[in-house]
């Protein structure tokens, strides 16, 4: 009945899943495994959900290279993925400086396993710095669009580029309206920030200068663009706006289709926790192994396993990488 | 444990040079996308998208058979986890993109533009 008792009272070493070893894995390395290809399922089941979503809306699906296009300290400069291709270099290196701490720790090397730990927090802290920075741009926002009765993004458009409400919007807000406070207003009210320019101040500026196009949501199935309006249809479809939309949040985006901000900020968001619940282990095991917890228990197999959760989390970014970015 | 581990940093670092160079690669592609790659249909979407998906699965053989170190796992247990994973995402990314694919063509025409 050996199968049925949990802790082994007699042995130092509990839930070690006793002296048989199937696979020839450790038991701890052999859940670890398991966790991981659950958690692989988990993904691949919110990376189906967006294949879906966006074969759903294919003819209108934003495109990635036009909605991430920051880098820092270049502001302004339209660079599209150069910096997520950054962070995944990050990631990867974080990933070979964990690989040489397992390496280390089979041979005993307690300072170096210590260095290489370090090294990988590091580096899983400026991933997440970056995220967060990628999170930031988003929210904000680069250009600002209008939404329709229809619901549907128009974006503005001016020699055949991109181009955003403070640089065309110049005429003045006429609605007096200000973002309703509770210190200004009703005690017991309030809301959220709202937008900078109203939807008459848009129409305005945009009926003033004649060489502003709209450009809608909607792909060319030809050039795999998104479709720029005639002038008229341009002022037909302006017309119908009801709101100005800076930004994207979990309910307007000004890339597109709001499930788009969703999704991004859902899988991301996932993803980025668990880098940061890695370097939180990380740090745990990191301790560990500075007081010499490691040395005394004779081997480093807590390193290994928080190695594989660590490549994990690389792993799955990979793919996030591409079905977000690059298809 | 229990299989032999002997050090293998060398390996360590050409695996970083191909997963480094197959991202740029990617990336490369992803910023001049080819007319010849993007403009056509291959199974359902471009050849573009289907290089960007074959390299990603090649990065992906790399981090777990050489990172995660199932090369050296024995080959039932590598199976158990490779095989299950493979088996059921393709099942369901094969049945939610079709789903995706049906609600296209049954909603698109009622949405008004």
């Amino acid at each position: 009945m050996g199968a049925n008792i949990a802790v082994n009272s007699d042995k130092k070493e509990a839930w070690g899943g006793g002296g048989a070893k199937p696979f020839g894995a450790s038991y701890g390395k052999m859940m670890m495994w398991f966790f991981i290809l659950s958690d692989a399922l988990t993904f691949s089941g919110f990376l189906a959900a967006y294949g879906l979503t966006r074969f759903k809306f294919i003819d209108s699906w934003p495109i990635a290279d036009e909605v991430f296009t920051h880098f820092p300290g270049l502001h302004g400069v339209h660079a599209p993925m150069y910096y997520v291709a950054l962070m995944t270099f990050i990631l990867i290196v974080s990933s070979v400086t964990m690989v040489l701490a397992v390496d280390a720790g089979h041979k005993m090397q307690q300072k170096k396993v210590a260095w290489y730990m370090f090294a990988t927090i590091i580096f899983g802290i400026i991933f997440v710095g970056s995220q967060a920075w990628e999170w930031k741009n988003f929210i904000s926002g680069s250009y600002g669009a209008v939404k329709t009765t229809d619901n549907h993004i128009l974006q503005f458009v001016k020699d055949g580029h991109q181009i955003a409400l403070a640089d065309f919007v110049h005429n003045e807000r006429k609605d007096d309206r200000v973002q309703h406070q509770r210190e200004n207003g009703l005690w017991f009210e309030k809301e959220a920030s709202i937008s900078q320019y109203s939807v008459a101040q848009v129409q305005e500026a945009f009926k003033n200068d004649p060489s502003l196009l709209i450009r809608t949501e909607q792909l060319n199935p030809e050039t795999k663009q998104k479709i720029v309006l005639s002038r008229e249809e341009s002022l037909a479809q302006l017309a119908k706006a009801k709101m100005v939309v800076e930004g994207a949040n979990l309910h307007v985006n000004e890339y597109g289709n709001p499930i788009f901000a969703d999704f991004f900020f859902f899988i991301t968001g996932f993803h980025g926790f668990h880098v940061f619940s890695g370097i939180v282990i990380n740090i745990i095991i990191f301790f560990n192994v500075v007081l010499g917890t490691y040395e005394r228990r004779g081997h480093y197999e807590m390193v290994e396993k928080v190695g594989l959760y660590w490549h994990f989390v690389d792993l799955v970014w990979v793919f996030v990488f591409t079905f977000f970015y690059l298809v | 444990m229990g299989h032999a581990h002997e050090s293998n940093t060398k390996r360590i670092w050409i695996v970083l040079a191909i997963l480094t160079i197959v991202t740029a690669g990617e990336v490369a592609l992803g910023i001049v996308r080819p007319g010849g790659l993007v403009f056509n249909n291959f199974l359902g979407t471009s050849l573009l998208n289907w290089i960007f998906i074959i390299l990603t699965l090649v990065k992906a053989y790399y981090i777990a058979w050489s990172f995660m170190h199932l090369e050296g796992e024995k080959t039932w247990f590598r199976r158990s986890i490779v095989w299950t994973a493979v088996f059921l995402i393709c099942y369901l990314v094969t049945l939610v993109l079709i789903e995706g694919g049906y609600l296209y063509d049954t909603l698109s025409p009622l949405v008004k533009w």
